[in-house]
């Protein structure tokens, strides 16, 4: 079961990875079998595949605010089950940027990893119906997740209509995708979305 | 600009001359013998006159004080001069023009006859040091710091470490060769040299990167090592001290040095961190003794670091650490009146001991004895920049394996001319003892030289070449809500999928650190509700006060304030004419002065005025006094109110809600304004007000008017649905005016808009 997949996953990591260079395929193979046996240990029906219960067992998962969000996007559109490669593919949002990719000019598939791919993701767990908007009633219930019980509605309503205006220049009351590239083109992204051991 | 130095000067030294021959500034040795006539009043001399002295000039009594504060008004007064000359102080850093004019009152010192006092270890330590200190640990962005407390962390131990034994040793050598006359240098004193001059000086980067505005990440860096690195210069200079006294040194020695190293960091952290702790848990028992909060945050800190000083433990750190710890919960709980407070003091003190140390510096200069020995000065400049520079490259390259953004090699190259040298290594060198030490007056004359190169020539280098470098610099806006929002939201994110990984990095053990922080301690140290208001809350209460601030400060303009040119609710203020505008002015200012008077008479110890001082019976006069002024009032425009009586005097208004966050809750309101209601109600007051009911009827409370005065509103007694509507909003804005404070501070700056723990 085990190393059939991990060599399937090394062949085409190249693909996601864009693990090209050679000085850096051992950190690669070692990082890719690393989270082979995180997902092995994860996956308690041993079938291949993670079900959403097999990571709503992971303790700190379950404080966690938007754990159900994350616990999402894993799953492709309409899917119970993620296997290693899906699995893969979602954490490959998070590796480091690295200098000569961010050099590298617009190729016809933008790395995964790319800043504007991390802020896709982030967006998207925002935008749950997928409209492209981020629309007042989304935020809310972000907000709502992350603030607590303790907060009004009207005051966490009022926070939600200050950050739309802040950030909407088309008037729409929602925010699209790039008035959220715009707003957050202060914040360090690159490295924000970033798991280190995963460079 | 000279000749008001040179005024000053000579003013300082025509008290000076009667009084000492040969004084000290005042902590070092005792302060000489006063020689010299004293003047008129002889004490008992002449038996004979038997006339009552009318005048007399008794100077020795006041000396001390007086000297000091002559010096800190020299001070004070130089600061003052640089600004105004606006061409200068962007070509010149201000630390450089210190130094010179402490060298010019040096001179004249010098030239008049007396001897100019020397920058004593003692004062600098005790006295001129701990201000500069705090007022950088208490306002340290903490986010940027932890996020590069490895690189800072590498930067100031092993980049100290090898700057100290690169420059001891290497100088060392020169000593040994033949034609330099420097023989009887060993190697102990090399390398205590070395320790000394090895370190960054937090005061000098301080003084000259606050002027030129590089971006947070540089900033921090430079200045985060120049911070940390006290503790390896507290161990590497006792240490090499005792090992020059004791003559040999043993790999148990070294061991120790080690142990002590750690102790001595550890120490210092785990003081400051108790003091910090002490200083939160007191102030969430300060909301009735509101005027002595900002005390409590001095002398915490400052006995913070004279306790880490009794032990030898690094004193900075303790203040950093104390500093740091402290401020969220600090922040929680004390009043907005007393946050200004301790801001102004901070930056006052700490401004005006940095001027005192430069001028000292320079003065010592000229007042030092010097050896100047042209191999060891010039060795030593060169060393130390070599050192620095081969220091920085090389640990860059092995701290790049281990960062997400790496560092450019104009960051490299920033660094490393970052690393000014100050008053810290010349007071070092000062406390070593001339009997150990036979060179020491050679090895401050290489102090103060490698101090006056890096100061004068890298200072005032580092503009234009951080122009044309193109670095980046600092971006002045603040921090938007939706940043806010959405870096908490990454942050949660990240540490989920951390989670998933089973990896345990920055954000897994940050997330931990923040619910332990939420659960135990903000409880124990903060205060009634403000424990459970959550990140988010606070940080969009500070950015609605703000903007409440920032309104008030546009005050009455014809054109609308704008603040938020999106915002559909904010109404533009009606167009007044001028002469209008005047009226309404006057009209108010008596009314404002009437409430001057009545501020008068509260007592020191709280800063509620008391209700029943006002009397009531004024109030029914003025009730009926305003009652017809408004009638005039509203001939004039009908678009100006009727300043409505108010139920509490403005004084109590405004001191209940300004000297209490505690009395803010939330209150629920059913409509649709994006606006967070105050409940006013407090125990203080027979007759609470409150503001949300009063929207109904046309009046308005003035709390507003009073602080301002001339922020006019729409609504008139005829309610109008459009103006009803506008009458709510401005009562909301009221609000905001009303919760905000005459004072609005020290310019805000980013540290303001850090939450409590990012």
């Amino acid at each position: 079961m085990g190393l059939p997949l991990v060599e399937s996953a090394l062949q085409w990591n190249s693909g996601i990875l864009n693990a090209n260079r050679d000085p850096k395929n051992d950190d690669v193979e070692f990082q890719i079998t690393r989270l082979y046996s995180r997902f092995h240990s994860l996956d308690k029906g041993e079938n291949g595949a993670l079900s959403r219960e097999d990571f709503q067992r992971i303790p700190e998962l379950a404080i966690n605010p938007l754990g159900d969000r994350i616990i999402n996007a894993f799953f492709p559109e309409g899917e119970d089950q993620v296997n290693f490669r899906g699995f893969m593919r979602t954490l490959a949002h998070f590796r480091p940027v690295e200098d000569n990719e961010k050099s590298k000019g617009h190729d016809a598939s933008e790395p995964l990893n790319s800043r504007n791919n991390k802020l896709l993701f982030a967006f998207r767990l925002y935008d749950l119906d997928r409209d492209d908007k981020i629309s007042r009633d989304e935020l809310l219930q972000v907000l709502r997740m992350m603030v607590g019980v303790n907060i009004s509605d009207e005051q966490l309503g009022s926070i939600a209509d200050r950050t739309i205006q802040e950030a909407d220049t088309n008037g729409d009351m929602s925010i699209s995708f790039s008035e959220f590239i715009k707003v957050l083109e202060k914040v360090d992204v690159e490295q924000k979305m970033s798991i280190r051991f995963l460079h | 600009m000279t000749s008001r130095a040179m005024t000053l000067a000579g003013l300082f030294l025509l008290l000076l001359t009667p009084g000492t021959g040969g004084s000290q500034v005042p902590g070092t040795d005792g302060a000489g013998d006063h020689g010299g006539p004293h003047g008129l009043d002889g004490h008992g001399a002449n038996a004979t006159n038997k006339a009552f002295p009318v005048l007399s000039f008794d100077y020795k009594h006041v000396q001390m004080p007086f000297e000091i504060s002559l010096w800190v008004l020299l001070a004070s007064l130089m600061k003052l001069g640089f600004h105004l000359i606006p061409r200068l102080s962007s070509i010149v850093p201000e630390s450089c023009l210190l130094i010179v004019v402490g060298l010019l009152v040096g001179g004249l010192i010098r030239v008049v006859g007396e001897d100019p006092p020397i920058l004593g270890s003692q004062l600098f330590f005790l006295c001129l040091l701990p201000p500069i200190i705090l007022d950088a640990g208490y306002f340290l962005p903490i986010r940027p710091f932890t996020e590069n407390v490895g690189t800072i962390l590498m930067f100031a131990v092993v980049g100290t470490l090898w700057n100290a034994f690169f420059v001891g040793g290497l100088l060392y050598g020169v000593c040994q060769l033949e034609g330099t006359h420097l023989g009887r240098v060993d190697l102990m004193a090399c390398l205590l040299f070395g320790s000394i001059i090895s370190a960054v000086d937090p005061v000098a980067v301080l003084a000259v990167f606050e002027e030129i505005h590089i971006n947070e990440l540089l900033h921090i860096l430079v200045f985060g090592e120049s911070l940390l690195n006290d503790a390896v210069t507290v161990v590497l200079y006792h240490l090499f001290e005792e090992f020059a006294a004791a003559g040999g040194v043993t790999i148990k020695d070294v061991f120790l040095g080690i142990v002590c190293f750690l102790v001595v960091a550890l120490g210092g952290i785990l003081v400051g961190a108790i003091y910090g702790v002490l200083a939160a848990f007191t102030s969430r028992f300060t909301s009735h003794t509101r005027v002595i909060e900002p005390l409590f945050v001095f002398l915490y800190s400052y006995m913070a670091y004279l306790s880490a000083e009794v032990f030898h433990l690094s004193g900075i750190m303790a203040l950093i650490a104390c500093g740091a710890v402290m401020r969220p919960y600090v922040e929680a709980n004390i009043s907005h009146k007393s946050h200004t407070t301790i801001k102004y003091f901070l930056k006052m003190w700490s401004s005006v001991s940095e001027t005192l140390i430069f001028i000292f510096l320079g003065v010592s200069t000229v007042a030092g004895q010097h050896h100047w020995n042209w191999t060891f000065v010039i060795c030593t400049v060169i060393l130390c920049l070599v050192a620095r520079v081969l220091g920085v490259v090389g640990l860059t390259f092995m701290i790049n394996k281990f960062r997400i953004v790496k560092l450019t090699t104009k960051d490299q190259f920033i660094i490393a001319y970052g690393g000014l040298r100050g008053a810290i290594a010349f007071s070092l060198g000062y406390l070593l003892d001339k009997v150990h030490f036979p060179m020491r007056d050679m090895f401050l004359t290489a102090i103060i030289t490698v101090i006056f190169f890096t100061v004068f020539v890298q200072g005032m280098t580092i503009r234009p070449l951080v122009d044309l470098l193109a670095v980046k610099k600092k971006q002045e806006t603040k921090r938007s809500i939706n940043e806010e929002i959405h870096t908490q939201f990454l942050d949660h994110l990240l540490t989920g999928i951390e989670d998933i990984c089973g990896h345990y990095g920055h954000h897994h053990w940050k997330d931990k650190l923040n619910r332990f922080n939420k659960k135990y301690v903000k409880k124990c140290l903060i205060a009634g509700e403000r424990s459970k208001e959550p990140q988010l809350i606070a940080f969009y209460h500070k950015m609605e006060m703000k903007q409440a601030i920032e309104l008030v400060e546009s005050g009455v303009t014809p054109a609308p304030p704008n603040i938020q040119p999106k915002k559909p609710t904010e109404r533009a203020l009606p167009q007044l004419s001028k002469s209008r505008e005047e009226e309404i002015r006057k009209i108010l200012r008596t009314n404002l002065q009437k409430t001057r008077q009545r501020l008068r008479s509260y007592n020191r110890h709280t800063l509620v005025a008391d209700p029943y001082e006002d009397g009531w019976n004024d109030m029914f006069l003025k009730r009926r006094r305003v009652m017809e002024l408004g009638k005039k009032i509203s001939e004039l425009n009908n678009y100006l109110t009727v300043p409505a009586p108010a139920p509490d005097s403005p004084t109590m208004a405004r001191a209940r809600l300004a000297s209490d966050p505690q009395a803010w809750s939330i209150k629920p309101k059913s409509d649709s304004i994006p606006t967070i209601q105050v409940d006013l109600a407090s125990p203080q007051s027979p007759d609470s007000v409150n503001m949300v009911d009063e929207f109904n009827k046309p009046s308005k409370p003035t709390e507003a008017e009073e602080e301002e005065g001339l922020m006019m509103k729409a609504p008139s007694s005829s309610a109008d649905q459009k103006e009803r509507k506008r009458d709510k909003e401005d009562g909301v804005e009221q609000q905001r005016l009303a919760r905000c404070l005459s004072d609005p501070g020290p310019s805000a700056e980013d540290d303001e808009d850090e939450p409590f723990l990012p």
